[in-house]
Formats: structure tokens, sequence, C-alpha cells
């Protein structure tokens, strides 16, 4: 049954009081950003994951710029879009998230388009970069740190055996059964069969989705378990032999043991970014793009390659601390155009309910 | 007329304890109204609306949220929740009655001791102790290494992302909110009422069967009910100790919220868990009315 929204409106209208009084947010103008602004009367809330910034950071910010700084935690980007999309002023300027995540936000019209004369070091940013398909020219967001998926193994445990292929992870021998894992989440728990089968990672094609998930549920059984916060433990303590990985978790495993590899199947993977965002609802816009700019900066961006282990799209950044890094984490040294040869995750729109399903009927089987 | 009068003045009296009674009711039922009842509100008419791309929901009236929840995936998570959240309660029970009768028979002072122990855990996160469970189990863990060095095993074995690891988890997190209301159901249990069954010829395990076990239903009715329900909604511990491959319906409502941005499936969901809930507490209060009704009646 049809019904008009006017009319929903006014006959549920004591319901809707609590929900909808802060839907009807206004839309700033972003010419209006004041170069000049007193940045010490402006205050920031800024939503991160944890541990994955420097920890002095709001107290730095706040004795260069004088602008009070607030951190806020997410632990998954479901969490932050949940806040972001509640309706109303979430009460969060600045928010990281992953790059398809962003293009949800602004295609809710949630995202202020980011005005790069106020982002001075964004002219640090690695120009492949500012190609990334959910952004195309980095228009409401400035990205983070980037990588891509792969396997993470031990070559020790694995001689003779190195994983090429993600049907390695699929189909692993016999012997590899129940010491493998895979991610959980939803993108991630579909990239492996996606790219095996020489799909898209961002296809919304049923019967191709139907395929990814027979080869999943065969898949299953071999699994240890669906993992994304432990697994380079696993790694670590010979629970596991091969992992589904980030690039940058799998450096965690790496530095504890140097039998750790990481590599990106020869079927292709995908490009991940972490991104930054400005929120349309901030009254604190200029302070925002100050911080953008604050992190951009070479010290500040190259503290996150030292010690998150994650490649930045900082050109300054990653010359100063790459060559340090790359002999231990080689993965680390993936240039930005072979990271452009992978393909860039988009957001799913309606789809998005496909691939909770087919991961439901994975997982529940 | 002069009894009529102390009549109305009683009744009057009553309609003064009463009022002065209501009052102190309303900060909870305010509570639960706005807090509760309102949202709850919410969850219902989102089950007639359709879901928005990005989450929130579109004013378009449909009952196919409900037809969906039919889908035999949905139906079988359902049935895996329950069957779950039943064991683990049953296991409750065969360890939390022994334990609360046998603290019931220590001295008093003692007592206190003991269920000071049985909620010790309470004062540690709930995730922490949840991962300490992984350290213990796993292939390269305490347990396994410990069997493997005494020669009792060669293999290491996989205790873990089972069903059966979703249970023991379960049962570990709420065994204390099966053995706290037994306890107190026990506790409460007149002495006397023992030894006349045994001074009338019962044997001991008679009275228990007799009188011990049927006052103590109230209790072990709510310590059911205490562990039941945050088991079946329970999302942590199937994704930790299950390693992601068991699903239940706690699971499946966040995914649906969070995840596939479906808010009214999601609520058809959650509303379907309250109206289950809701049963059980109806059959708990009419097994408690026939207990209770027998003793004073």
């Amino acid at each position: 049954m049809r019904m008009t929204r006017k009319v929903t409106v006014s006959s549920f209208a004591a319901l809707l009081l609590f929900g909808l009084s802060a839907c009807s947010g206004s839309d700033s103008d972003s010419s209006a950003l004041d170069p000049n602004a007193d940045l010490s009367k402006q205050t920031l809330t800024v939503s991160i994951w944890a541990a994955y910034y420097p920890e002095d950071i709001a107290a730095k910010f706040e004795e260069k710029y004088g602008t009070k700084v607030t951190i806020t935690n997410h632990a998954t980007n479901e969490e932050v879009m949940a806040k972001l999309t509640a309706g109303g002023d979430s009460g969060i300027d600045v928010a990281f998230v992953s790059g398809q995540f962003a293009q949800a936000l602004a295609a809710q019209g949630l995202l202020e388009n980011l005005d790069k004369s106020l982002i001075p070091n964004s002219s640090n940013l690695i120009k492949e970069a500012e190609q990334l398909s959910y952004d195309q020219g980095a228009k409401y967001s400035l990205p983070y740190a980037w990588g891509t998926t792969g396997i993470c193994y031990r070559s020790d445990l694995m001689k003779g055996d190195e994983p090429t292929s993600w049907n390695d992870l699929l189909t692993p021998k016999p012997k590899y059964k129940g010491k493998i894992t895979m991610l959980a989440t939803e993108r991630w728990l579909m990239l492996p069969a996606q790219k095996a089968l020489g799909y898209s990672a961002n296809t919304q094609d049923e019967t191709e989705m139907g395929k990814v998930k027979d080869l999943l549920i065969k898949a299953k059984a071999n699994l240890l378990a669906y993992d994304d916060t432990t697994f380079y433990e696993r790694l670590v303590s010979g629970e596991a032999v091969m992992v589904e990985a980030w690039d940058g978790w799998c450096n965690y495993g790496i530095a504890k043991n140097k039998n750790i590899k990481f590599i990106v199947p020869k079927e292709g993977s995908d490009l991940w970014a972490d991104t930054m965002v400005v929120l349309k609802t901030s009254k604190n816009k200029e302070a925002a793009h100050a911080f953008l700019n604050y992190i951009y900066d070479v010290d500040v961006h190259s503290w996150v390659v030292d010690n998150i282990l994650y490649k930045v799209p900082n050109k300054a950044a990653m010359a100063k601390s790459l060559p340090a890094l790359v002999g231990d984490f080689p993965n680390m040294g993936i240039s930005p155009a072979e990271l452009l040869q992978q393909e860039g995750l988009v957001d799913l729109g309606k789809a998005s309910s496909l691939y909770t399903r087919i991961a439901t009927e994975v997982t529940s089987k | 007329m002069a009894q009529a009068l102390v009549k109305t003045e009683r009744d009057a009296n009553q309609r003064r304890a009463l009022i002065s009674r209501s009052i102190f009711l309303i900060p909870g039922l305010a509570y639960i109204t706005i807090f509760m009842l309102v949202p709850l509100g919410f969850i219902f008419f989102y089950t007639f609306l359709t879901r928005g791309t990005y989450g929130g929901v579109e004013y378009i009236f449909t009952l196919e949220n409900y037809t969906r929840a039919l889908d035999s995936l949905y139906v079988g998570i359902l049935m895996e929740s329950i069957m779950i959240a039943a064991a683990a309660t049953l296991l409750a029970f065969l360890i939390g009655f022994p334990t609360a009768y046998a603290i019931t028979k220590l001295p008093s002072n003692w007592q206190n001791v003991f269920l000071l122990l049985i909620v010790l855990p309470f004062w540690t996160n709930f995730l922490i102790r949840t991962y300490a469970w992984i350290v213990l189990l796993n292939t390269q863990g305490f347990l396994n290494k410990g069997l493997i060095n005494t020669g009792l095993i060669n293999q290491p074995l996989e205790f873990l992302y089972k069903p059966g690891a979703v249970i023991l988890g379960l049962l570990y997190a709420f065994l204390p909110l099966m053995i706290l209301p037994i306890y107190s159901a026990l506790v409460r249990i007149d002495p006397a009422m023992k030894e006349a069954a045994i001074n009338l010829g019962a044997s001991p395990s008679q009275a228990f069967r007799q009188i011990t076990l049927p006052l103590a239903l109230p209790g072990v009715l709510v310590g059911a009910i205490f562990v039941f329900v945050p088991s079946i909604g329970n999302f942590i511990v199937p994704e930790l100790l299950g390693g992601g491959k068991t699903v239940m319906v706690g699971n499946l409502i966040r995914d649906q919220f969070l995840k596939a941005r479906d808010w009214p499936f999601g609520s058809v969901l959650a509303i379907s868990m309250v109206v289950m809930l809701l049963i059980l507490f109806f059959l708990q209060a009419r097994v408690n009315k026939a207990v209770l009704g027998e003793k004073s009646g």
C-alpha cells in the first residue's frame, strides 16, 4: 500500500515527534568558510577508529591552533555510520570512515565539500589518490590511509605450498583444513570468491552473487573462523597458517614473526581507503579543515606510516618513512600505481541487502 | 448509619493510600514509557515501512517485512538460537540448582561470602572474560597444551568455533543469574515444612521432590528467563567463540540495522523477539500463580 509522505506524517505526528524533529538539517554553503576565522573559538569532535592515530593528537592540535579537540572512538564503520545517519547534528565535526561509506554519506547530502585552499598540505596528496572510485577528484573526502587485501601466511608452515591465488585460500590442500581464517566484514567476506570467479568486487548481479555464495559455503568447511581482529595473532601462534588479511594488519604479524608473508593473489584484489570527511552539520568547519591539514603535515602523517604500518597517500610522509620500513615490511612498498590496478570498493546502494543476505546464508550454514 | 460513616471513612483512607502509592509509581512509569514503550512503538511502526537505501525508512506501507521473516533462512536461525539458548539455560539449571542448594546449607556468614564469589566475575568486563575462553581453548591454548604435555592426546582438539563453544560461553556468562534467584527461593522455604513432611513419614528424597522442588520452582523460572533472554539476544559470544560460523537472532538483528541498512526488517525481527519473550513471561506468571496460589490458598 502506498501513502504519500504528507498524510503519513500528519497521522503519525505524535510518534514522529522524537524521530523526525532533527531531520531537517539546514544546507549551509561551503563558500561561507572564513579563512581568517579564530580557531581558538571553535571546538572539534573527531570520530576515528581506536589506536589509529597519535595519542597526543588532540593536545598537539590544541597547542598549535587553540582549538579544543574531543576524540571519540568507533570500532567499525557501521558504528559511526549509525551515529551520522540517525538524523540531525551528531555533534561530530570530522569523521574517519572507509571510502564506500563516505560515498554513502555524500549521497545523502551529509558531507561538506572540502575547500582545498584551507588544506594547503593537501598538495602532499599522491595524485593517483585523487582518482579513487568512491570520490573522483577528492571532492568531499581526503584519504587518510590506503591499501589492499590479500593472503597473509606462514611461509615456514606452508613450505612448497605458498599461496598465489584466492583459490589456495578457498579450496586449500586437506592438511591446511581448519587452519584458515577469512575476514568477517561483508565486503571482504565476499572478495576472495568474487575475484576467484573473475567478478567485480562491486557486482550487484544476483546470478554472480549466487555463485559467490556457493563457493563461500564450500570454503567455510575449511575455515577455523571468520575473524576481523585477531587473525595475525593466530598466525603468530600457529593456530592458523593462512588468513585473508588487510596489508597493514599482516604487518603486525610480520613484526612478531619474520616467517609471515603477504601476497596479493594473481586474480587481483580490492583497493580500500580510510578517508576523512567534514560533516555538513559541523559548526566548526574552519577548524575541521585545519584538522585535515594538520593530518597531512609530513610529521603527523609519517607517524601513521611508522606506527600503524599502513600506507598513506601522502608523498612527503611516504618519502620520509618508507626507506626504513620497506625492508621488514615489503607490502609497504606496493606503489600507488600498483594499488590503482586493484578494484576500488564503491557503495552498493540498495544491493547492500543482497550482500547481507548472502553473508547470513553463508555464515549460518 | 454510624457503620456506613465508618465505612466511608475507611474507603477514603484507602483511596488516600492508593493515591500516595501511585505518586511513587510515577518516576518508574515515566521512565518505562519514555525509554521503553515509546521506542518500542517506533520499532513496531517501522515494521510496516520500506527500507531507505542508506538506512532509515521510506513512508511506503507494506507487510512484506513480515512475510520475509517467514523465510526458511530466518526461521532456521531463530530455531537454532532457541536451541542454543535453551541448552545454555538447561545446563545453567543443572549446575545452578545444586550450587544454590549447597549455599543454603552453609552457615549464614559463609552464605554471603559464596554469593559474593558468584557475582565476582561481573566485576570484569564481559568481552575480556569471553576472550579469555579463546586463550584457554584454542588449539595452541592452555587446555590443549596441558593435555598434550600429559600425553592424553597427540593432536590438539578443536574446542572452539562450534555451537558447543557458544553454549559454553553463554552458560559461563549468565550462570550467576540462575543461581541467585534459585538461592533466594530456597532460602525462603520454611525448614519446618520439610521437617513436618519427614515427621509424617516422607523419605528425604520425597520431601525434596514434593516440598523443596515445587517451592523453588518460581525461583527456577525467574532464573531460566534471566539466562534464556540475554542468551538468545547475544551476538558477541557467537562472534567470538563461534568464530562467526554460528549466527543467532542477535547477530541477525544487528546486521539488518548496521550492515544491510534494513531498519524495517530488523524491526520485524526485534518485534518477533519481544513477542516471543512476552509469551515466556506470561507462561512464567501462570506457573508462578499456580504454585503460590496452592500454597496460600
